[in-house]
């Protein structure tokens, strides 16, 4: 199975990057005060 | 100066590209549709491939699942990305002439395949079947869509980046990746290439991609689709937004390797089978949670269903989602798998995900959206999309209770064995007992087709009766900015 080789690398990779982009949300406070956003996209067309 | 500029020249959306995709989905539809019900004919009564090549099932099937993946499910995900994305950042697409160059290279896309596939010119791997020019192509397209969506992203007017956005984008980058390592192939001429993998090595990357393919083109892009339009459309948030958000990052955190149930008991290693398996599993986790978030958005406003029939295409379309969501992680368990494999329960599961809940989110997204990109209140005729409604849920429910029975039925013969260890049936004794399921299954895909059909004709009479007006951009609530 040497394309394992491939797809599991390949997958940590990816984990790695999710983890950068949530670290990044977090940081950024795009999750801070996410109450109020479910009702944003109601008021604007 | 620039700035100013800037500000100037995106007073309005850019809706255009918007209209283009959304026309195209509901064409390419009825052609999918059309195609899936002539290959459905084919198989109750084969004699229908008419001795032409062209018209074999093996040429059509990938025509029909490339109609409807890519151009229908393509074109409704590329619209309604273009429309949520500008919505949700009140700006306007970063780049018109990009924008444009994806639907232009997307449907020359669709065009290459419709004349390639029946002419037998395939890679002849399941949903990937396109050769390597017909590849190379939509890798530059894919690339133009990538830097549209995610430049719009970066030019946003509001800070939070809306869950929506988070799905499409998920959507868009991970389908790059699955593209580029699937198909990977040494080209020996303009229409033959062969994979860079072979054997299991090659099943293995095919089902990678393939089922990486469902959850991220067919689930991913079009949960994106549900979060914006199923509360536009209820006049409701999300019933838990931080719900949406676990939702999102449990979803792409654990996707990445259910491919390995498409190959139970085949010579792949037993212990990728059960990976493969157990990461089906725990995708039931995420994938209710989502369900019942959009189902629950109704919570307090139930009454809504009985009156509107686009916000029941949505909720019902959740529906089918839970049930096949539900119906995958149990078929992917191996002993289930022993019964179901190579069944046409696989066929009925596939399309309980496809036109109950690709299908039917799509058609609800496009029956909010047309009017108000041909600056209507609402569609023509609410009662066609009423009519459509019941066809599209009836010829669902016949087309996946057939192959339910069908294919429970082929397992269960095929296992069976008399006391001397002999096969108690021939194979060709099953594929005579499916006869009446196959007719019904034909039965329910027509109705469907149908229902296609009054979409096809309500959506062109509202775009003769209406017109293309700019829709101006908001100003910024600066508590948002």
């Amino acid at each position: 199975m040497e394309v394992l080789y491939l797809l599991i690398p390949l997958s940590v990779v990816i984990v790695l990057a999710i983890i950068v982009i949530f670290w990044w949300a977090l940081e950024s406070g795009q999750l801070d005060n996410i109450d109020r956003e479910g009702d944003r996209i109601l008021n604007v067309n | 100066m620039s700035v100013t500029m800037k500000a100037s020249q995106a007073t309005a959306y850019n809706d255009t590209v918007v209209r283009q995709f959304a026309i195209m989905t509901v064409v390419y539809g009825v052609v999918g549709f059309l195609v899936g019900v002539i290959i459905a004919a084919q198989l109750t009564w084969p004699e229908l491939n008419l001795g032409i090549e062209y018209l074999s099932y093996g040429r059509l099937r990938p025509l029909h699942t490339n109609a409807v993946i890519f151009a229908f499910g393509g074109c409704a995900l590329f619209g309604t990305s273009y429309y949520v994305v500008q919505r949700t950042c009140q700006t306007r697409l970063i780049s018109d002439g990009l924008a444009a160059f994806t639907f232009w290279g997307y449907n020359l896309v669709i065009v290459l395949a419709v004349i390639t596939l029946p002419l037998g010119i395939t890679s002849g791997k399941e949903y990937a079947e396109l050769e390597w020019p017909i590849d190379l192509l939509l890798t530059v397209v894919w690339v133009a869509y990538a830097i549209v969506f995610f430049g719009t992203i970066g030019i946003r007017k509001v800070r939070h980046i809306y869950v929506a956005n988070w799905f499409y984008g998920a959507m868009i980058l991970t389908v790059a990746v699955l593209h580029l390592v699937n198909s990977a192939a040494l080209p020996v001429s303009l229409t033959k290439s062969y994979s860079a993998y072979s054997g299991v090595q090659d099943a293995m990357v095919q089902w990678w991609y393939g089922h990486n393919a469902v959850g991220f083109f067919l689930t991913a892009g079009f949960l994106g689709m549900m979060y914006y339009f199923i509360p536009k459309q209820a006049e409701r948030p999300v019933y838990s937004y931080r719900l949406s958000i676990v939702h999102f990052w449990a979803l792409i955190f654990t996707y990445m390797w259910a491919g390995p149930h498409h190959l139970h008991y085949t010579a792949l290693p037993d212990w990728t089978q059960s990976v493969g398996m157990v990461f089906s599993l725990i995708l039931l986790a995420p994938s209710w949670g989502g369900m019942i978030n959009g189902i629950m958005t109704l919570s307090g406003a139930w009454h809504k269903l009985r009156d509107d029939p686009i916000l029941r295409f949505l909720i019902v379309s959740l529906s089918f989602y839970g049930m096949s969501t539900f119906e995958g992680p149990m078929m992917s368990i191996k002993t289930v798998n022993a019964l179901s494999h190579y069944t046409d329960w696989t066929v009925g599961h596939v399309h309980s995900g496809a036109l109950g809940w690709v299908g039917l989110v799509s058609m609800g997204s496009m029956y909010y959206l047309i009017p108000r990109l041909f600056n209507q209140k609402k569609m023509y005729s609410v009662k066609a999309v009423e009519l459509h409604f019941w066809l599209a849920t009836i010829g669902i429910v016949l087309y996946i209770a057939a192959m339910w029975i069908a294919g429970v039925m082929q397992g269960l013969m095929w296992r069976s064995i008399n006391t001397d260890g002999s096969l108690t049936y021939t194979f060709v004794e099953s594929v005579k007992a499916t006869f009446p399921f196959y007719a019904i299954r034909l039965l329910g895909g027509l109705i469907f087709l149908t229902g296609a059909l009054v979409m096809l004709w309500n959506v062109i009479m509202t775009a003769v009766k209406g017109q293309v007006v700019d829709v101006r951009i908001p100003a910024v609530n600066a508590a948002h900015a």
